[in-house]
């Protein structure tokens, strides 16, 4: 089936998504789709595969217009998106979570419908039986499942969202195999990814965007410098470092091992100098995340060790393995990007996280001096509310600069989530002078971003992050975009 | 077509929204809802509806005996109130109240079997017999509590389990070892009366417990909204995850409002039994402790509008005893137009706030 998308915009508040993105892929093809985070990939897939709908522009298929309004819309029209995560119920059969969502009817034929899933495993070589639990099968077995199932619904085409993440080389051979076949079969395949090198083996043509925009598309031979380029852009600006006071060790990262269910990170080693300001780059869920969390002590790392220097000469305090509260007590602030989710407490005042975040003095909370404290941060800090104004009433500029503000003194290390994501570049440019603030104070910064910019602008060293392997710190006058751009994308690593 | 129809709607729509979202006027609008359906339900069991609310009035405020004994009544459901409005902060559903009270009815009458005839003074036996309610009441909660933490156990099916331990548990005692000479009535020997709460001569009502129950609101009223305490249990209740951010351990502060509130249901338990019943009996909790839900919830947790609500709740069952009498009408009647209450009272708050809230951003499905 060909598939066309016409002129798609979608805003999410000031954020255009997708700012009329075109997109054509005809039957039997693999297109790929690269871009940043951000970009705009997700949001389109999910506006072809129904989980929202566009604000304007047209989807036709096989040249005539559809209107798809919800998920079960676009199965009936043969689309099938394979998901990040798997969408199924590990409590169950595998052969109920085939059952469940099909236009089966009340009792339905499973003698039949384990003949038709068995003969479709065979095509593909898979294997899973049809009465374990899905709760016993891998990452990639699950999502073998899944094709499996969209298969057997019908699907003429397959959106696949990162589907390399979390599944094994060899489930990955196997993928890629079972995703050649789909195309030889007719199938239109749409396969989004950031990783250059999976985009470059397996895609017949090739899509970037940037920034809700369709920037070009590209043939075989790719040449990974061009698609770099046009997934980042060039312009790039780079501010002159501020802090010049960085020959102290601030903290040392030995050997740090950190395992999740779907990536284990290990022998991470790097130094953190006081004052100095560390952007972690990388796609989403590369490892940056967790290793700023180990950092903040809220999850523990299962290995290695993180040094804070005393002062004194070769005097140094593990903090591995100690309690988050500790973490906090000897100055290591963790700032979440989930600011109403992890950061701060909706229904609640300015003026009560104030007084929750300062040192608590007695039993008794002192109105007047919350108050004074209140007024003093919310001008220091150029909140637009006022004490008594809940959070969830501020925009998010002024919840990330309450956050800051809610920050004690002094501070050692300070680690940040998306800083500025969805701020306009006044509030940018206004919470990086605070935070140059605290460097020039002695603390030392790192933070995640997914605006490649933002971290080249503001970063005196970069860490790049990919699977889970870290890069040896790069000086961020030195860098170029493209060397930041391949290894974000997976190519250059020895 | 659609704008057509709103401008016709134009100004009755106008006054009516504007009714249905202001804060007071929509609980007033829930209040004669309420009583309308009250109405309704009087008129269906064929009594005369007038004759039914004059007879609650009279019942329940009408004398000075009837002001007695709803104040009496009040004590123990203001006191699991105040109770409730920790774990309620913290964002915790304590349903084990009933049980909490029933182990510090208990706890009480056990201090007091076990002194009768020991040269204990009665003014000793019986602050020792209310610590030992709160201490009942409150290890009674904090197992709920033990139970969420770390146990993974909502503490609504906890508090459901604990209650039916507890109230097997009394059963137990009142049928076995504390069982009174002769035949069983599922009821204990009547206490001394020495180890009785002195009382207003010629009433139930004790101005001690009366006392420490409105001492006990002004505590409440103190801690949550004047102490970092109270700040932090508010936090934790509305957003655990950012409160430990913050550094705030939010377990220890949701068992704190466990024990908290178990302390003030196992006084109440331990009141009922030297204030009011002087014995221990099935069911010796009165339902104290879901009404006390009730009233948290209409009261929007705020202790101090807890005061009134439950005053009326209580005026609501004692005048329905009188319903008994003169209509043969049931006394669970009162409960009825409880329940209507809560229930206007929450479905026209679920009305204001949808109609001020602003959709924004994506709908699914």
């Amino acid at each position: 089936m060909d598939v066309e998308l016409v002129n798609i915009y979608k805003t999410f508040g000031r954020v255009h998504a997708n700012d009329g993105i075109s997109l054509k892929v005809k039957s039997g093809t693999i297109q790929g789709i690269l871009g940043e985070n951000g970009a705009g990939k997700s949001t389109l897939m999910k506006i072809l595969s129904g989980f929202i709908q566009a604000d304007s522009g047209d989807i036709l298929l096989d040249g005539s217009k559809v209107v798809i309004q919800s998920p079960a819309d676009s199965v009936k029209l043969g689309i099938g998106m394979l998901h990040q995560d798997p969408q199924d119920f590990p409590p169950m059969k595998v052969i109920d979570n085939l059952i469940i969502g099909s236009p089966v009817g009340l009792f339905p034929n499973r003698k039949k419908i384990i003949k038709q899933f068995e003969e479709l495993q065979k095509q593909f070589n898979f294997a899973i039986s049809p009465d374990t639990y899905v709760d016993t099968l891998t990452v990639g077995e699950r999502q073998q499942l899944e094709i499996l199932r969209l298969l057997w619904l019908g699907a003429e085409v397959l959106i696949l969202d990162e589907p390399t993440t979390g599944i094994s080389a060899s489930q990955k051979a196997l993928l890629f195999e079972t995703i050649r076949k789909l195309a030889a079969q007719g199938k239109a395949i749409l396969f989004v990814s950031h990783k250059l090198d999976e985009i470059e083996t397996l895609c017949s043509q090739v899509a970037v965007f940037r920034q809700g925009k369709n920037v070009g598309s590209m043939v075989p031979p790719y040449s990974t410098e061009h698609l770099v380029e046009m997934m980042f852009g060039k312009t790039i600006a780079r501010s002159e470092k501020t802090c010049d006071t960085q020959d102290q060790i601030n903290f040392e990262i030995d050997k740090l091992k950190i395992d999740d269910r779907r990536l284990v990170i290990k022998d991470v080693s790097f130094q953190i100098r006081r004052g100095e300001v560390i952007g972690l780059a990388g796609m989403e869920g590369s490892g940056q995340a967790m290793i700023l969390r180990a950092l903040a002590g809220i999850i523990r790392p299962t290995g290695g060790h993180i040094y804070m220097m005393d002062g004194k000469p070769d005097g140094r305090v593990d903090l591995a393995g100690k309690h988050y509260f500790q973490f906090r007590n000897l100055g290591i602030s963790f700032l979440p990007a989930a600011r109403l989710e992890e950061g701060l407490v909706q229904g609640l005042s300015l003026a009560e996280h104030f007084a929750l975040a300062e040192k608590q003095e007695g039993f008794l909370i002192d109105r007047e001096e919350v108050e004074k404290l209140s007024q003093q941060r919310i001008s220091d800090f150029n909140i637009r509310g006022t004490p008594e104004s809940r959070i969830e009433e501020l925009s998010g500029g002024n919840q990330q600069r309450a956050e800051l503000a809610l920050m004690r003194n002094p501070l050692r290390l300070l680690l940040l989530e998306h800083p500025t994501r969805g701020l306009d570049i006044e509030s940018s440019m206004y919470i990086w002078t605070k935070l140059k603030q605290r460097c020039a104070e002695g603390a030392s910064i790192l933070f995640i971003s997914s605006d490649l910019d933002e971290v080249v602008h503001y970063s005196d060293r970069i860490l790049v992050f990919f699977g889970g392997r870290v890069s040896p710190a790069f000086d961020a006058s030195l860098v170029t975009i493209d060397q930041l751009g391949q290894l974000i994308g997976g190519k250059g690593w020895s | 077509m659609v704008s057509n129809r709103t401008e016709k709607a134009g100004g009755f729509g106008n006054i009516l929204r504007t009714l249905l979202t202001n804060r007071f006027s929509s609980i007033t609008i829930a209040v004669l809802l309420a009583l309308i359906i009250t109405w309704l339900v009087v008129l269906v069991m064929d009594a005369p509806p007038l004759r039914v609310f004059s007879i609650m009035v009279n019942g329940s405020v009408g004398s000075l005996d009837a002001a007695t004994q709803t104040l009496q009544a009040w004590v123990p459901l203001v006191l699991a109130t105040c109770g409730l409005m920790f774990t309620f902060t913290a964002g915790l559903w304590n349903i084990g109240m009933e049980g909490q009270i029933e182990m510090g009815a208990i706890c009480a009458y056990g201090v007091i079997h076990y002194m009768t005839g020991t040269p204990t003074p009665g003014y000793v036996a019986i602050t020792l017999a209310s610590l030992a309610g709160m201490a009942g009441g409150a290890i009674w909660a904090y197992m709920v509590g033990l139970l969420k933490n770390y146990g993974g156990v909502n503490e609504i099916f906890g508090g459901l389990g604990f209650n039916f331990i507890a109230d097997a548990f009394l059963l137990y005692l009142v049928y076995g070892p504390w069982k009174p000479e002769g035949v069983a009535q599922g009821s204990t020997k009547m206490i001394d009366a020495q180890y009785w709460l002195p009382q207003l001569p010629g009433s139930y009502l004790s101005l001690w417990s009366l006392g420490l129950a409105i001492v006990g609101i002004l505590v409440v009223t103190f801690v949550l909204k004047g102490t970092y305490f109270g700040l932090k249990l508010k936090a934790v209740g509305k957003n655990p995850k950012a409160s430990f951010m913050m550094g705030i351990p939010t377990s220890r502060y949701m068992l704190l409002s466990f024990v908290l509130c178990g302390l003030f249901g196992g006084l109440a338990g331990s009141f009922q039994v030297t204030g009011f019943l002087h014995v221990l009996r099935n069911s010796i909790s009165g339902g104290y402790g879901y009404l006390a839900l009730m009233v948290g919830m209409l009261a929007n947790y705020q202790p101090l509008i807890g005061v009134p609500i439950s005053l009326i709740f209580t005026a609501l069952n004692k005048g329905a005893t009188g319903l008994v009498i003169d209509l043969q009408l049931d006394t669970n009647f009162s409960g009825v137009i409880q329940g209507l209450l809560v229930l206007c009272v929450l479905l026209m708050d679920g009305v204001r706030r949808r109609l001020t809230k602003t959709f924004r951003g994506v709908q699914h499905g």
